[in-house]
């Protein structure tokens, strides 16, 4: 859309546009800007001639709290009640274009936008009202969703009414330091909250459009099986059923590309339209199996396997995200364009996807995301979406495709499993001599050691995956974070040292590493730690997204049964942006990461998953919670950075490092407990 | 299977005409527009679903519509009839006890039921009761300190 056709699209008022610079907004730029708004901007705020203050973004709300912490930062700007700030999220047609949520940079790069916008907005009130009065700008203030000058006062409608105002500014306008906020950095209740505490909220699965049939896709036995031959008769027997066979565009790794599904007027009678389906499949080659994977990374890797010599291995096994809402989209066509309500981190991919599965150009398809039930990095892809539109185009009604948790669990993608080799030497006087660490397959997150080590060899062998495997919760620092943290471990038992001290010790050149680690420490009482029988004590820290993290970890061992009693973590991201959403976060994380770190692993063989379940993949429950204490270092010097991801990476080698304190035992695999402790041959350094 | 044609939901009675044999999630969700009632697994294993009926938690996912026509179904959209919320909604949000939410209406009704049982529960009590659902966000924490705060505030309302 041009600029000058803003107002057509949403009414008069004022408006501010933020022009995105070179790297602002995750995913690249150009050529891909929402439907109705200029390219180049990355985000953008309206205050009709009602007074009504509505922001947009390309970012989602998956329960992190984005739609709570954007909208302070517009409360906070603008001077106004969050309670009358309205926020467009990640709709394609309305909002900018954004590369995805995901990599905690929602904080670090759309909240700094969004409250250039809102500041630049009010200066354009003061304007206004200047104007009005035929006042002096700097009689001015702007308070509680009013301009105020002597004995005038106005609302924001009575200013912008009749208005059609529009201003573009640079990413680079000064903001409200964070010393003197008073929105932003208090704890500014969920936005949705009342929504959710009454079931009102309507989720991406709770989407509804008039004449909606509900679908089904017939999946293969195995990855990799080929569909041979295909009998529908029955299936179109069932009243009201619909068949549908598409090839897609792109295939999909492991699912392969002919899609057979059904839409039904009802859910059950799409499951028994799908049973009633006789196909035939090719089966697949024979793939590796979950025990033989590790095996097969290292076999598989591009330019041969690591040459070095005395490594310890770990292993990190594949998991599940698991989000309690499985993917899910409803699709509708009207006159050839194409809308889609589906959940999703990325909107705009799957706007694309959409586009090229359907050979359609960008104003003939709209994605709406609305706020959705989690998705850990899990939710980028399109799948259901393409699904949907699909049947919903064969069927020429609106199709809902909601997965099953047990289609969530084997179709979706998993947190690559991994391979890691470690080695080391820590000197005698608490210094590190040497360092090597070998990741194959998972990725290049916290690959790096934060800690000061010289001649450091560190490399990413990429491989091949038997599953489809894709981003998860901070991406594979959750493995590499695990086996470093526990490698160091290691190192200081090898000398003797404290491993607190070792690591303070180590991360000279990182103050805000050694801040968080202190901080952690001096509440969970670790100089004054007691050791008593089956009890052990650990710790670890880390640094990613832009956040720095240390967990303490308490924990105790009976008959091969690991339970955590308690963790405390530190966790410091610049200036705190919520207080209470930040803490809630730091728990989530430990409470997720416990699975992980003790039971959660996705098994497979043959191309099945037999942990397709709940009832087969155990995550973690109340019953499996320690009592948790977050500390936050707040630095209101330093740039906010996301939280969502980090303060997951220290519960695992924490629990880890405490076992080895309670029993002498080190677990070098993540899950590290899946059965209880199991008795392993050491390979301690 | 008969055909069910009223159900007694949140203390109305809707007509409808659906298989007996289909559960009372889908009839909720699909045909009676009430969503607040959620699919997380479909085999009872993250309480998700749950609703009360006759006062007791059931699994909506695991119920046929055929065994509760003539119960009373309480769903989360009937916990708050007049826009007042009830104690123990008013406990998760001064408690801040969900990120994405979609646990979250199971676990209000679920801790309606347990409070009705345990007016002051201890902490074990609480897990005891809740440990069948799942937050994949992780709140637990927050939701037991909710639960104690409804009970605090006579969560029985």
């Amino acid at each position: 859309m041009r600029r000058r056709d803003f107002f057509a699209a949403v009414g008069g008022g004022i408006a501010v546009l933020l022009v995105d610079d070179a790297g602002a907004q995750q995913g690249g730029r150009g050529g891909r800007g929402g439907q109705q708004m200029p390219q180049d901007v990355g985000a953008w705020l309206h205050i009709g001639e009602d007074g009504v203050v509505t922001a947009y973004t390309g970012k989602v709300e998956i329960g992190q709290n984005a739609r709570t912490s954007l909208t302070a930062a517009v409360a906070e700007e603008l001077r106004v009640p969050v309670a009358s700030v309205r926020f467009i999220m990640g709709d394609t047609a309305l909002t900018p274009f954004d590369g995805g949520t995901a990599g905690s940079g929602t904080t670090p790069n759309m909240w700094p936008q969004i409250r250039r916008a809102a500041a630049t907005a009010r200066e354009m009130l003061v304007d206004l009202a200047a104007q009005k009065w035929n006042a002096d700008r700097a009689s001015i203030s702007i308070a509680n969703g009013k301009a105020t000058s002597g004995s005038h006062t106005a609302g924001f409608g009575e200013l912008t009414l009749g208005q059609k105002l529009i201003k573009t500014i640079p990413a680079n306008v000064p903001l409200t330091p964070a010393t003197e906020w008073k929105v932003a950095g208090t704890s500014v209740p969920k936005i949705t909250g009342r929504e959710i505490v009454t079931g009102a909220h309507k989720y991406p699965s709770d989407t509804k459009r008039p004449g909606m049939l509900h679908g089904k896709i017939l999946y293969p036995p195995q990855f990799g099986a080929k569909l041979a031959s295909l009998n529908q008769s029955a299936a179109e027997a069932i009243p009201g059923v619909k068949v549908v066979r598409e090839v897609l565009a792109s295939p999909r790794a492991g699912f392969g590309g002919d899609v057979v599904g059904v839409a039904a007027p009802d859910s059950e009678t799409a499951e028994k339209a799908v049973a009633a389906l006789r196909a035939e499949w090719t089966p697949a080659a024979a793939q590796p199996s979950s025990s033989d994977v590790y095996a097969y990374f290292k076999q598989n890797a591009e330019g041969g396997p690591a040459a070095g010599e005395g490594l310890v291995t770990y292993t990190i096994a594949y998991i599940a995200h698991v989000p309690l809402e499985p993917r899910a989209a409803v699709a509708e066509w009207n006159e050839g364009k194409l809308t889609v309500w589906t959940g999703t981190q990325s909107p705009f991919g799957v706007r694309r996807e959409l586009m090229a599965h359907f050979q359609l150009p960008e104003e003939s398809v709209h994605v709406i995301m609305p706020d959705m039930g989690s998705g850990y990095g899990g939710k980028h892809q399109g799948d259901a979406a393409i699904e949907a539109a699909i049947l919903a185009k064969a069927a020429g009604r609106p199709v809902q495709r909601n997965w099953t948790r047990e289609e969530e669990m084997t179709w979706a993608y998993f947190r690559p499993g991994a391979l890691i080799e470690v080695g080391g030497k820590a000197n005698p006087d608490g210094t590190i001599a040497a360092w090597e660490f070998h990741n194959y397959n998972s990725g290049s997150s916290a690959l790096r050691t934060p800690y000061h080590v010289p001649n450091a060899h560190e490399q990413l062998h990429q491989t091949k995956s038997p599953l489809r495997q894709g981003s998860y919760r901070c991406l594979a620092a959750t493995g590499n974070n695990f086996a470093r943290e526990c490698y160091m471990d290691e190192l200081a038992h090898s000398i003797g040292m404290d491993p607190l001290a070792f690591r303070l010790k180590n991360a000279s050149n990182d103050d805000r590493l050694r801040a968080v680690m202190e901080a952690a420490a001096e509440k969970f009482g670790w100089a004054s730690r007691k050791k008593t029988p089956n009890h052990g004590f650990g710790m670890a820290a880390g640094f990613e997204k832009g956040g720095h993290v240390a967990t303490c970890a308490e924990v105790s061992v009976t008959n091969g049964a690991v339970k955590v009693l308690r963790v405390v973590e530190a966790f410091e991201c610049g200036a705190v942006v919520n207080p209470e959403h930040l803490r809630n976060q730091v728990e989530g994380a430990i409470s997720m990461g416990l699975g992980g770190a003790l039971f959660e692993r996705v098994e497979f063989a043959g191309g099945k998953i037999s942990t397709n379940r709940l009832s087969r993949y155990r995550v973690p429950r109340f019953a499996d919670m320690p009592v948790i204490e977050s500390v936050l270092v707040d630095r209101k010097d330093l740039t906010s950075a996301g939280a969502g991801e980090c303060p997951i990476i220290g519960i695992a080698p924490a629990v880890g490092n405490a076992i080895f304190d309670a029993t002498g035992q080190r677990v070098r695999s993540m899950p590290m407990a899946p059965q209880g402790l199991v008795r392993a041959a050491s390979g301690a350094v | 299977m008969a055909n069910i044609r009223e159900l007694d939901v949140n203390g109305t009675r809707r007509r409808l005409d659906v298989d007996a044999g289909r559960t009372l999630l889908s009839v909720l969700r699909e045909d009676l527009d009430l969503t607040g009632t959620k699919y997380g697994c479909g085999e009872g294993q993250c309480a998700a679903c749950t609703v009360l009926v006759d006062g007791q938690p059931a699994l909506a996912c695991s119920t046929m519509v055929g065994e509760v026509a003539g119960k009373r179904i309480l769903t989360i959209e009937g916990l708050a009839p007049a826009g007042k919320l009830h104690p123990v909604q008013e406990a998760f949000l001064e408690a801040d006890a969900m990120q994405c939410g979609y646990c979250t209406s199971g676990m209000i009704l679920q801790a309606v039921a347990l409070l009705r049982s345990h007016p002051n529960p201890s902490d074990a009590e609480i897990v005891t009761g809740m440990n069948g659902h799942i937050c994949r966000c992780g709140t637990y924490p927050r939701v037991v300190r909710a639960i104690h705060a409804a009970a605090g505030k006579g969560g029985r309302a």
